[in-house]
């Protein structure tokens, strides 16, 4: 491989590696706190997507001068808001009742909410199963550096992710709340005993995990603009393949499971594109027979 | 004198078997108060539905005349009760301070943190030492000093302790006990649950002996020690 396409293909790995990273911590943070694998988590994804739709379609309608940057800003603002909600809605009602039920109860939950919000959207008329073309929030605009093409959709994936991350990395060191996270992930009833309210964390929890998928939403949209009801599926899968490959419950696995997914997906797909669609999977299945516990996982031992 | 901590009638259940067939308690302020008795008498299930770890079937606890039956455990904790659990229960991947820090969560004052985490240090200068280290890499006696002094931080008007001398080496064991007489003189009120009875009834005003679920004896601790009953049931004969 030449230099400049090993440079090209890195770039577009670490692109499609942010989105991948944003949703695993997610999936990985929820599983922190609650041992839940969210398999709703990437539907997440798509109700942000299709809020940014809206929202953009209707402020396109009413203007056409509002500057793009103004434009992109508040549909993020909208995606995080939109992911968040949906997030924390799912909790509210479908996984807070089986809190202290068998696990199993709240897996196949996520599963039905999963579907649920698929087939519900796909269902509403004015949504529908079909394509739709996201409208450019920013002009997509392309340079070259080095022999290798850049565009500014890419440099913004990138760029937003890694922003996210270090927020959220803050959060979760830094702040009373994300202490709290870590201890209610460790021990509920311990964190109880501590006058943490371990409800609120978990609501917490899912806030975060849900504006971030919001965010991969309107980044994955910008990047690939056609949106369907079925959108969060693939990608849904892939980062949970990036949250086991870094460790599940692990947030700085997630990040690095995430890119490096991302890269791999890419490189193969440039061998052969069926290779690069299921790499994912392969990946998989050689985590879990060789280090099940993921890349930063720490190996569980059974408590006695 | 006021009572600290009342507990009325209380019953539990895990599942169907009954843990609590009608325990009931008086804790006076200001007083240390121990449960003895065997495993499985129901001491430590008594001290986790005090502080709403797990529910009560029926009964009463009331707190300073402060009825605290069905508050939840974390409103418990900020209205003054600590709890130091049985085994620990470190936040193992939180440094040390991390853990004395989440014991505040409740009310985040900087001056009153400082004081708080002042009085914890001068009962155990080894946390101070180790205070970046994450908790999980302490010896089992510093865990402990680290249990209660995470509790300590919690800035309750009463400690419930369960088994603080559990694991430790002899030596330890006495420092752990000589560590609960100061915290109560610093006006915490004790209610401290322990396998080791003898221990447990030199440092204490008042006592109670837990039989599978009930109350089966109870009397100023000094009476109990010299109690043949006690003697040949819980201090070697």
């Amino acid at each position: 491989m030449e230099l400049t396409t090993f440079f090209q293909q890195l770039i577009n790995g670490l692109q499609l590696g942010a989105i991948y990273a944003l949703i695993a911590l997610g999936y990985t943070m929820v599983y922190g706190i609650i041992r839940l694998i969210n398999f709703a988590h990437a539907d997440f994804l798509m109700v942000g997507a299709f809020a940014v739709y809206f929202f953009a379609s209707f402020i396109l309608t009413l203007t056409n001068a509002i500057p793009p940057i103004i434009l992109f800003i508040l549909g993020l603002i909208v995606a995080l808001v939109a992911g968040a909600l949906i997030a924390e809605l799912s909790n509210r009602l479908a996984y807070k009742p089986l809190r202290y039920k068998p696990r199993l109860s709240a897996l196949i939950t996520a599963v039905g909410v999963s579907m649920f919000l698929e087939y519900f959207f796909a269902s509403l008329p004015f949504i529908g199963p079909s394509f739709r073309a996201f409208p450019d929030l920013l002009k997509p605009v392309s340079f070259v550096v080095g022999g290798v093409y850049l565009n500014n959709i890419q440099l913004l994936d990138i760029g937003l992710a890694i922003v996210l991350m270090i927020l959220l990395t803050f959060i979760v060191n830094r702040t009373m709340m994300g202490k709290a996270m870590r201890a209610v992930s460790q021990d509920k009833d311990a964190a109880k005993l501590m006058g943490i309210n371990v409800e609120r964390t978990i609501t917490f929890v899912f806030l975060i995990g849900g504006a971030l998928a919001g965010a991969a939403g309107i980044l994955m949209a910008m990047t690939y603009p056609r949106i369907y009801p079925n959108m969060g599926i693939l990608p849904g899968l892939k980062a949970f393949v990036a949250a086991v490959l870094g460790g599940i419950g692990n947030i700085p696995g997630a990040m690095l499971g995430g890119f490096l997914l991302g890269i791999a997906e890419i490189y193969a797909t440039s061998y052969n594109s069926l290779l690069g669609e299921g790499i994912a999977f392969a990946i998989l299945i050689i985590v879990l027979l060789v280090r099940p516990q993921g890349l930063l996982g720490e190996k569980q031992s059974e408590k006695v | 004198m006021a009572l600290a901590l009342e507990v009325k009638d209380l019953h539990v259940a895990y599942g169907g078997i009954k843990a609590l067939r009608g325990i009931s308690v008086k804790v006076e302020a200001c007083s240390i108060v121990t449960m003895i008795g065997a495993n499985g008498a129901g001491k430590s299930t008594t001290l986790r539905a005090i502080s709403g770890i797990v529910a009560k079937q029926s009964g009463h606890v009331t707190f300073f005349d402060k009825d605290i039956t069905s508050t939840p455990a974390h409103i418990i904790v900020a209205m003054g009760i600590s709890h130091v659990p049985e085994g620990r229960r470190m936040f193992a991947t939180l440094s040390v301070m991390e853990n004395l820090e989440i014991a505040t969560y409740t009310r985040h004052d900087k001056k009153e943190f400082a004081e708080s985490l002042e009085t914890v240090f001068s009962l155990f200068p080894r946390l101070k030492e180790r205070r970046k280290q994450l908790a999980g890499t302490l010896s089992g006696g510093e865990q402990q000093m680290l249990a209660v002094g995470r509790a300590m931080m919690t800035h309750g008007k009463v400690m419930l302790l369960d088994e603080p001398s559990m694991g430790l080496a002899p030596v330890l064991v006495e420092e752990i006990f000589r560590t609960i007489k100061k915290i109560n003189e610093l006006g915490t009120t004790i209610l401290l649950v322990e396998q080791n009875a003898r221990m447990a009834l030199e440092y204490s005003n008042y006592a109670y002996v837990l039989e599978v679920g009930v109350v089966s004896a109870e009397g100023p601790s000094s009476q109990l020690l010299d109690d043949p009953r006690v003697k040949e049931a819980y201090l070697g004969g």
